[in-house]
């Protein structure tokens, strides 16, 4: 039995939805971009620069003792949260996008001429363009995983292109712009059988449901804080400790060497080996409390009310004439992106933004998800278990309004 | 009086003075992007697209005996009304006074938002294309002087 979110007290607990944007109550539709912090999470970051603050893993004093500390507690969180079997598996980035250049940019080694990569047509620019670079550094093919109207990947494809050549296989778990959740346990069982590595880009799974990392048994899993309630600026990587054993070091400099004369150097051990330099640490420091504020929320119940939010929206947006929904998978993550009839998303976006409700406009960083459904942009609200029922009315008494205006 | 880029500004700027709030400024765009003369489908090429984040926006100039005429189109209607002031603003005038505009009334008639580089809806983008023309028009007319 799932216990009822208390959205009041949820709400409660983020300070920034409390406010007025442009004389309106802020309506935070833009979850998929970025999450909103709850107060525990502010706090640490700042009780971070108030009491700790010092450099990590380095000094022998005690404040850098506190903040190494405190950020190899957030990597166990972390390890924990996704269930890696080990905090030599947690590499922490500047975000997925990083994540996924690091994998990119040390995978030359792992493929070569007449070798294939396999990605979606439904993925992030993040998770195509370090792909395509790898493919033109080693002479590799690009394969693609084409889509259905729905914005269901087709594994009929997926099985005809991958082969004993496919060193790669880079998906997302969550798309970012039509809310697809594809089914990667399949993929990954696919690949295995050929040999092939597994990518998935998590940023936007990894806020709405649980992830099991062995369970899935993915090589590399990749999500950002801040979309997880946490601080910009921090991602994970998840590798296999056999793959990151494997890997060549990513970035070169401090932090990451074992011992350095000035003719050769030799690289640290897991996960420091692909931590060059200062890390962000009061971000990292900050991801802690975030994951601990969802798990003490729940996970498992954060689904099923983003769910609940994302019938309720469906069906509302679609009582609106001449709009319609751009991604309709059977089984879909609490966002909805749509285009109504004869008018443009950023015109509907600038009009909304004039009642308060923040949402996103265009092409989400997914063009070739646009070219697919042959349309400039699109509207995406996303949702939060912070976001209510209500707010939705108030979206879609918006688009209303602005179609009114705009038609 | 004399339509200078300055005196178009002004005119504007009282035009927006009568609105008093965002929803009427915003009908007013919506109308004049909607009367906007359409740029002629053989000038929407890809070499006369100013490629925004969000909204595209095409700009055709020509130089008729010592004015500039611009036109401007966009798949976006509010971002089409924001052309269509610009255009007002800008057409028929002379490279030189082109050249020199400040575009103050944008900020004036509180629209600045739509200029910001993060908005990125090609507004920006806009008007230096439209002063590049004019600037590229310039030169066109001085080597002719000589």
């Amino acid at each position: 039995m799932i216990k009822t979110l208390d959205i009041a007290a949820v709400r409660a607990d983020f300070p920034i939805l409390h406010q007025e944007v442009n004389g309106k109550p802020l309506v935070y539709f833009d979850n998929g971009a970025t999450t909103q912090k709850p107060q525990v999470v502010i706090d640490a970051m700042a009780a971070y620069y108030n009491k700790t603050n010092a450099n990590v893993h380095r000094g022998v004093h005690t404040l850098s003792q506190l903040a190494t500390d405190q950020f190899e507690a957030s990597r166990e969180t972390v390890r924990a949260h996704i269930n890696a079997a080990s905090t030599k598996e947690i590499i922490f980035t500047k975000g997925t996008t990083e994540s996924i250049n690091l994998v990119a940019q040390c995978f030359d080694g792992f493929v070569e001429k007449g070798d294939n990569i396999i990605i979606s047509a439904i993925e992030h620019h993040s998770n195509i363009v370090p792909w395509q670079m790898l493919a033109a550094r080693t002479g590799a093919e690009l394969r693609i995983i084409t889509a259905n109207n729905a914005g269901e990947l087709e594994m009929d494809v997926f099985d005809e292109i991958l082969d004993s050549r496919t060193k790669m296989v880079a998906v997302n778990h969550i798309s970012n712009a039509l809310g697809t959740l594809n089914p990667v346990e399949e993929f990954i069982a696919k690949a295995h059988k050929f040999g092939a590595a597994v990518f998935i880009d998590g940023a936007q799974s990894v806020p709405h449901m649980h992830i099991n990392v062995q369970d899935l048994d993915a090589d590399f899993f990749a999500f950002s804080a801040h979309k997880v309630y946490g601080p910009t600026g921090v991602g994970v990587l998840y590798g296999k400790e056999s793959w990151l054993n494997k890997l060549p070091p990513y970035q070169f400099g401090g932090e990451m060497i074992k011992e350095v004369t000035l003719q050769k150097s030799t690289w640290a051990d897991l996960p420091h080996k692909f931590e060059a330099g200062t890390p962000h640490i009061e971000g990292v420091v900050g991801l802690k409390p975030a994951l601990d504020y969802i798990n003490k929320i729940g996970v498992e119940d954060i689904a099923a009310y983003e769910h609940e939010l994302l019938e309720y929206g469906t069906e509302k947006l679609l009582q609106i004439d001449g709009l319609r929904i751009i991604g309709t998978a059977a089984k879909k993550a609490s966002l909805i992106s749509f285009v109504v009839d004869g008018t443009h998303p950023y015109d509907i976006g600038m009009i909304l933004d004039k009642l308060g409700v923040a949402v996103r406009t265009g092409h989400h960083c997914a063009q070739p998800v646009m070219a697919r459904f042959d349309i400039p942009g699109t509207v995406r609200a996303s949702f939060s278990f912070y976001n209510t029922k209500e707010e939705i009315d108030i979206l879609v008494a918006g688009v209303e309004r602005a179609v009114k205006m705009l038609r | 009086m004399e339509s200078t880029i300055k005196n178009t500004e002004q005119e504007i700027i009282e035009e927006f003075d009568m609105f008093t709030d965002w929803m009427e400024k915003y009908d007013y765009l919506i109308e004049l992007g909607k009367d906007l003369p359409l740029i002629e489908d053989q000038y929407k090429t890809d070499e006369n697209i100013i490629k925004g984040c969000q909204s595209k926006v095409w700009l055709q100039a020509e130089l008729q005996g010592n004015k500039v005429r611009f036109t401007a189109d966009s798949d976006a209607i509010i971002t089409k009304g924001i052309i269509a002031l610009m255009v007002r603003v800008l057409d028929n005038q002379e490279p030189q006074d082109i050249i020199k505009a400040e575009m103050n009334f944008v900020d004036a008639i509180g629209l600045k938002e739509h200029l910001s580089p993060t908005r990125a809806n090609g507004l920006l983008a806009m008007i230096k294309q439209m002063k590049f023309y004019a600037l590229a028009f310039q030169s066109k007319l001085m080597q002719e002087k000589k």
